[in-house]
């Protein structure tokens, strides 16, 4: 199946132009509910009430985008106002830097898309690709789309290419901007035995293994009404563990690490 | 506006429990590592009155109350499936208050399709050696450990993975959210052109770099709206000053990278620094459904 391109725009890379169309790397599985009105079951509608006495309805074209520069005090913007202060539109996709492959911070990431070359482009997408692999580099682009500037790191996957769009500056905090928490300083046995119970833990990330449970209950109770049937309800088993001094329960994890290891 | 009120809901979050590590358990809390950013606007009527958002029946155009409204699955155009709070509480994940360390891997292993959004862990407890001696061997191994809990009736997949001796808990998308390239139509790979490949990766050469250059997440826009308003408040052009405080939409911010370090700093503070951002009160039954990402 073809997904719909949700943007087309073109990789540029000095003299190379890969021409790419964009698309969503994640869907939407949650269970989706519609608020209603409890007496008819009509969908409920959002309106717009000035917050005063009257509290009349405000239709969208009376609306106004207030920004608020002091507390309670706006500057009212038109729209062809803030258009104009928007970066001006364009199709490229520009290589602003190279950095090595994953030393992006996770938390800058927000949201994945793949790449798909465009008419024309297929030869210089399969080169793209197998440069930035060999090369071990991720790039950092940047690009203007429906009005907004927007950052990602377009990285080769498996002969595809990936986008994953970073959140900007202002919406994150990042470690290098705080201080670690004060603490003593741990000792040579308690380092060793970190160490080694890590990688007695040590597995591949296999993200498969993992089920949102909840979300397939949500499905199943949904299913389950729409057939007039009711569903059974789950009890959860949950476990306890002793409290121990660091070092003991160093010692005594890596003891049942290994004895995990041999008989798994 | 599913993924406005996703946004908040999700800033709000503020957990406390326990990372364990084999027997080891670390009392801690999680602490957004991000905030909405960006010029942030109000809506208001052309005099400079607030705007509200009300609830109306799309049928009858009653103004609803939360008690009037229940959450509906579409089964087939236009006939729905009602289900109500109790039911949904009924399956909810049991509360946990453990993220329990099961298995380490290799951070370069985690593709970041998966990484969704970043939460700092805050050490609670009377001592943070514990939460430093893991800190430390996870950035020296670059290791990442993997753990599924609940937070606000979910249930969520984690990494916690430690950069500046801070450790971080990254939520990870599950499997079944992830579109794999085939599903969106790409085509099979084709062999690259030597003669391209280095061509490009002797392009791409002078344009290396050791790490990510922040300056290029500006957010230029926002900083554009802040001159211009400035500029516009100078000449006393459309200057309003609203009549009341806006209760629905107002947030008392308190600066996210304030209240890290704070809770990072003090033991004490940990414990009782709230969320960055709280939202206006008195929205109980939006708060579920925001939850369930209810559009209307």
């Amino acid at each position: 199946m073809n997904a719909r391109a949700l943007w087309k725009g073109v990789i540029v890379l000095g003299k190379t132009r890969v021409p790419v169309r964009l698309l969503s790397a994640v869907q939407e599985r949650d269970v989706h509910f519609r608020l209603l009105h409890a007496k008819d079951h009509a969908p409920v509608r959002q309106r717009m009430v000035r917050r005063d006495d009257e509290g009349q309805e405000v239709q969208r074209d009376e609306m106004r985008k207030g920004y608020e520069v002091e507390p309670g005090v706006f500057v009212i913007f038109e729209k062809e106002e803030l258009a104009a202060l928007q970066p001006d539109e364009s199709r490229d996709i520009e290589v602003a830097q190279l950095v090595p492959r994953g030393s992006v911070g996770p938390y800058w990431y927000e949201r994945p898309y793949w790449l798909a070359a465009d008419t024309g482009g297929t030869a210089d997408y399969a080169a793209l690709a197998a440069a930035l692999e060999k090369d071990e580099h991720d790039a950092v682009v940047q690009w203007v789309m429906r009005g907004q500037k927007r950052v990602a790191v377009l990285r080769a996957h498996d002969g595809r290419l990936l986008l994953a769009a970073l959140r900007p500056a202002d919406e994150v905090v990042s470690p290098e901007q705080l201080e670690p928490p004060a603490a003593e300083e741990p000792d040579a046995k308690e380092l060793r035995l970190a160490e080694q119970l890590v990688s007695a833990l040590e597995g591949r990330f296999e993200p498969d293994k993992y089920r949102d449970e909840y979300q397939d209950r949500v499905r199943q109770l949904v299913d389950a009404k729409a057939r007039g049937r009711k569903p059974p309800r789950r009890a959860f088993p949950r476990r306890r563990r002793p409290p121990a001094s660091l070092t003991s329960a160093l010692e005594a994890s890596l003891r049942s690490a290994k004895r995990g290891r041999k008989s798994a | 506006m599913p993924e406005e009120t996703e946004k908040t809901s999700r800033v709000r979050g503020f957990w406390s429990g326990t990372v364990t590590f084999g027997l080891v358990s670390i009392p801690v809390s999680l602490m957004p590592a991000t905030r909405s950013g960006g010029a942030h606007f109000r809506m208001l009527a052309s005099d400079g009155t607030p705007l509200a958002r009300r609830w109306v029946c799309s049928k009858d155009e009653a103004p609803l109350a939360d008690a009037d409204i229940v959450r509906g699955y579409e089964v087939r155009e236009g006939r729905f499936v009602v289900v109500t709070d109790e039911e949904l509480e009924a399956i909810e994940p049991k509360k946990s208050r453990d993220i329990e360390l099961r298995e380490f891997v290799s951070c370069r292993e985690i593709d970041p399709l998966y990484f969704e959004r970043a939460y700092y862990l805050v050490p609670t407890g009377a001592s943070t050696k514990a939460y430093a001696l893991l800190a430390r061997i996870m950035e020296q191994t670059e290791r990442a450990g993997i753990a599924t809990f609940v937070m606000r009736e979910r249930e969520y997949l984690v990494a916690l993975l430690a950069a500046n001796g801070i450790i971080i808990a990254e939520t990870l998308r599950f499997a079944d959210e992830i579109r794999a390239p085939e599903d969106v139509g790409l085509p099979a790979t084709k062999k690259a052109e030597a003669r391209r490949v280095s061509a490009l990766q002797h392009t791409a050469a002078r344009l290396h770099a050791k790490a990510l250059d922040e300056k290029l997440l500006a957010d230029e826009f926002a900083a554009a709206v802040e001159t211009a308003a400035r500029k516009k408040m100078e000449k006393g052009r459309d200057v309003v000053e609203a009549k009341e405080a806006p209760e629905e939409e107002g947030e008392t911010t308190v600066d996210l990278m304030t209240a890290l370090r704070k809770a990072l700093g003090s033991r004490e503070a940990g414990r009782r620094v709230s969320p960055a951002r709280r939202g206006g009160s008195g929205r109980r039954v939006g708060e579920r459904r925001k939850q369930k990402r209810g559009t209307a």
